[in-house]
């Protein structure tokens, strides 16, 4: 099976994000990463290849030059090709899926598309049921099981409350991971050797129909939320003050 | 004036709280609002949609949500009634269903919305986990938007009673089929919509430990969360993950014990009314983003304060 994997560079989820220009942040001292969800669609779509023999795993990236990057991971991971979108425009999901699109949709046999539930930088959660529209394909998102014989697809699916979705779809069709479905590997030192001979495929953006001219969703404005005023510690004995608490909840903050 | 949509979520046959928070957006600002409802009778709801010019009852002989299915109705809805913007709840259903909609659409969709002007068809989203906060437009003929729950001040249903005018279910054969539903064998609290959670860190020691967490849950009708170091640590599942790679939360109280408020844990939940830390450590960076603070050891204090609060409320 020809296998995808579409994956975004965020920065880390530990990094302070501070705005620019009123649209963009600075990335002077940010460390880059591949979005956690990410990283469970591509160790999903490895597992998948090694159950299915003769697959293949693509990963494709749109982005700037360095995404490339998040690439070269998930090629050090275990993915067997990689595809560069070179895009340094802000795309809204609608062009984000169209460009996913138009280089998945050009492999006649493509199979199972894996993606994460959401990037952590927009958080958007949007382009992987964008990409099945596009595609039209089944598709399923906050994946947390997934079973598949070749030609179809069980997954389970998180809904609140504890509850999961069972669903059933036939391959071709899209998967968005939640966190929970695996536990990413790490990348082998051979890994990561191999990993640097493999030629990634840039495809300019023009190319694949996106545009940013054609988005629907416009970013207008960034900005830093108010900080919360710094909060008081209560003093005294347990009890004491496990009652100071109660009371103040009930009285100042009036929560209970 | 605008022809505004809603999308109203039931949960088994109940009203959820959140559509009152998308009733009060859409009634403000003189708008003809539709509201869509899923069910084989609207006639119990009505009293919440006072005020809202009408509502659609969606029918069919198997309502069961099938996200294909319910997005072609919504989709015909949104062409018949000609509604330039439709809005929902950013919950499960509503993840799962919008981008679906705005797929079929080709519309805009602006998700997780703290803030929406329907008039400008503008809106604010916390973007980064909440370190920064986007503005975004939606241009086209079309607007979708689905809005964080427990951040819209609900006002109370008031005027006219709606007109009830009725849709079929789209019948199409579903792609992607929801073959079942597992319940979970205990009934949790969704957190992200819970008014209250009660959260556990690396400090819980052992997933049995999460037990005096749950005493306490219990007594306020809490949700229980935790941090990404407890769930790493195998304490807790990672559904119970509050934080940049878990749950948004937004509850009017949240308690965070033995948490020590890394960032990536504090992006998914800063946004909480009032927050309460307990931890051992007094240098521990959760008193600093707390509104109360106790420095104790968590396996003390919160059995008194479930005691304390079981006494209170009586």
């Amino acid at each position: 099976m020809n296998i995808y994997v579409c994956i975004k560079q965020v920065p880390d989820t530990e990094a302070s994000i501070l705005v620019k220009d009123g649209r963009s942040i600075n990335e002077a001292n940010v460390k880059w990463i591949v979005s956690p969800y990410d990283e469970y669609a591509i160790e999903e779509a490895l597992k998948l290849k090694e159950k299915l023999p003769g697959s293949k795993v693509t990963a494709v990236c749109l982005g700037p030059d360095r995404a490339q990057n998040a690439l070269r991971t998930a090629l050090a991971m275990g993915a067997d090709a990689a595809v560069h979108i070179e895009c340094a425009a802000l795309l809204d999901a609608h062009n984000t899926a169209r460009a996913l699109a138009h280089v998945i949709g050009a492999d006649r046999e493509f199979g199972v598309i894996f993606l994460g539930r959401q990037a952590i930088d927009d958080d958007a959660s949007q382009v992987h049921l964008l990409l099945a529209g596009e595609l039209s394909l089944p598709a399923a998102t906050n994946v947390l099981a997934f079973a598949c014989d070749g030609q179809k697809v069980r997954i389970e699916r998180e809904i609140g409350e504890g509850a999961r979705e069972v669903i059933e779809m036939a391959v071709p069709c899209v998967v968005a991971a939640a966190k929970g479905l695996n536990t990413p590997r790490y990348a082998s030192m051979m890994g990561i050797m191999k990993a640097k001979k493999i030629e990634i495929r840039k495809v300019p953006l023009a190319e694949t129909g996106a545009d940013e001219a054609r988005n629907l969703v416009r970013l207008l404005k960034l900005s830093s939320p108010a900080e919360k005023p710094q909060g008081r510690v209560i003093p005294g004995e347990p009890a004491a003050v496990v009652q100071e608490l109660v009371k103040r909840l009930r009285e100042e903050a009036k929560v209970l | 004036m605008a022809n505004i949509g809603l999308y109203i979520e039931l949960k088994d046959g109940t009203f959820k709280k959140s559509n009152r928070e998308l009733l009060s957006l859409a009634r403000k600002g003189g708008h003809a609002v539709h509201a869509v409802v899923f069910c084989a009778d609207v006639q119990p709801y009505l009293g919440e949609m006072q005020g809202v010019q009408s509502v659609v009852q969606v029918s069919g002989a198997d309502l069961a949500y099938q996200p294909e299915r319910y997005a072609r109705t919504l989709a015909r809805v949104i062409d018949e009634f000609k509604l330039e913007a439709f809005l929902g709840i950013y919950s499960a259903q509503g993840k799962d269903l919008f981008p679906r909609l705005a797929a079929l659409l080709k519309a805009g969709l602006v998700s997780d919305c703290l803030a929406v002007d329907l008039e400008k068809r503008q809106a604010v989203k916390p973007v980064y986990s909440g370190k920064l906060l986007a503005e975004y437009q939606v241009e086209g003929e079309r607007a979708l938007f689905t809005v964080r729950p427990n951040v819209i001040p609900v006002e109370p249903a008031a005027g006219g009673t709606p007109q009830v005018r009725t849709m079929a279910l789209d019948g199409g054969e579903p792609k992607a089929r929801i073959v079942e539903i597992i319940q979970s064998a205990s009934q949790k609290v969704d957190l992200t919509e819970a008014e209250i959670i009660v959260s556990g860190g690396r400090a819980m020691k052992a997933r049995e430990n999460f037990a005096v967490l749950e005493d306490l849950a219990q007594v306020l009708n809490a949700g229980v969360g935790a941090s990404r170091a407890a769930v790493d640590a195998g304490f807790a599942t990672s559904d119970m993950q509050v934080g940049q790679t878990g749950k948004v939360v937004n509850p009017k109280l949240y308690i965070a014990c033995g948490i020590s408020g890394a960032i990536q844990h504090f992006v998914g939940m800063k946004t909480s009314k009032v927050i309460v830390a307990v931890n051992k450590d007094p240098e521990a960076p959760i008193f600093k983003k707390a509104d109360y603070g106790i420095v104790g050891d968590l396996f003390t204090i919160v059995p008194l304060l479930k005691e304390e609060i079981k006494k209170t409320l009586g």
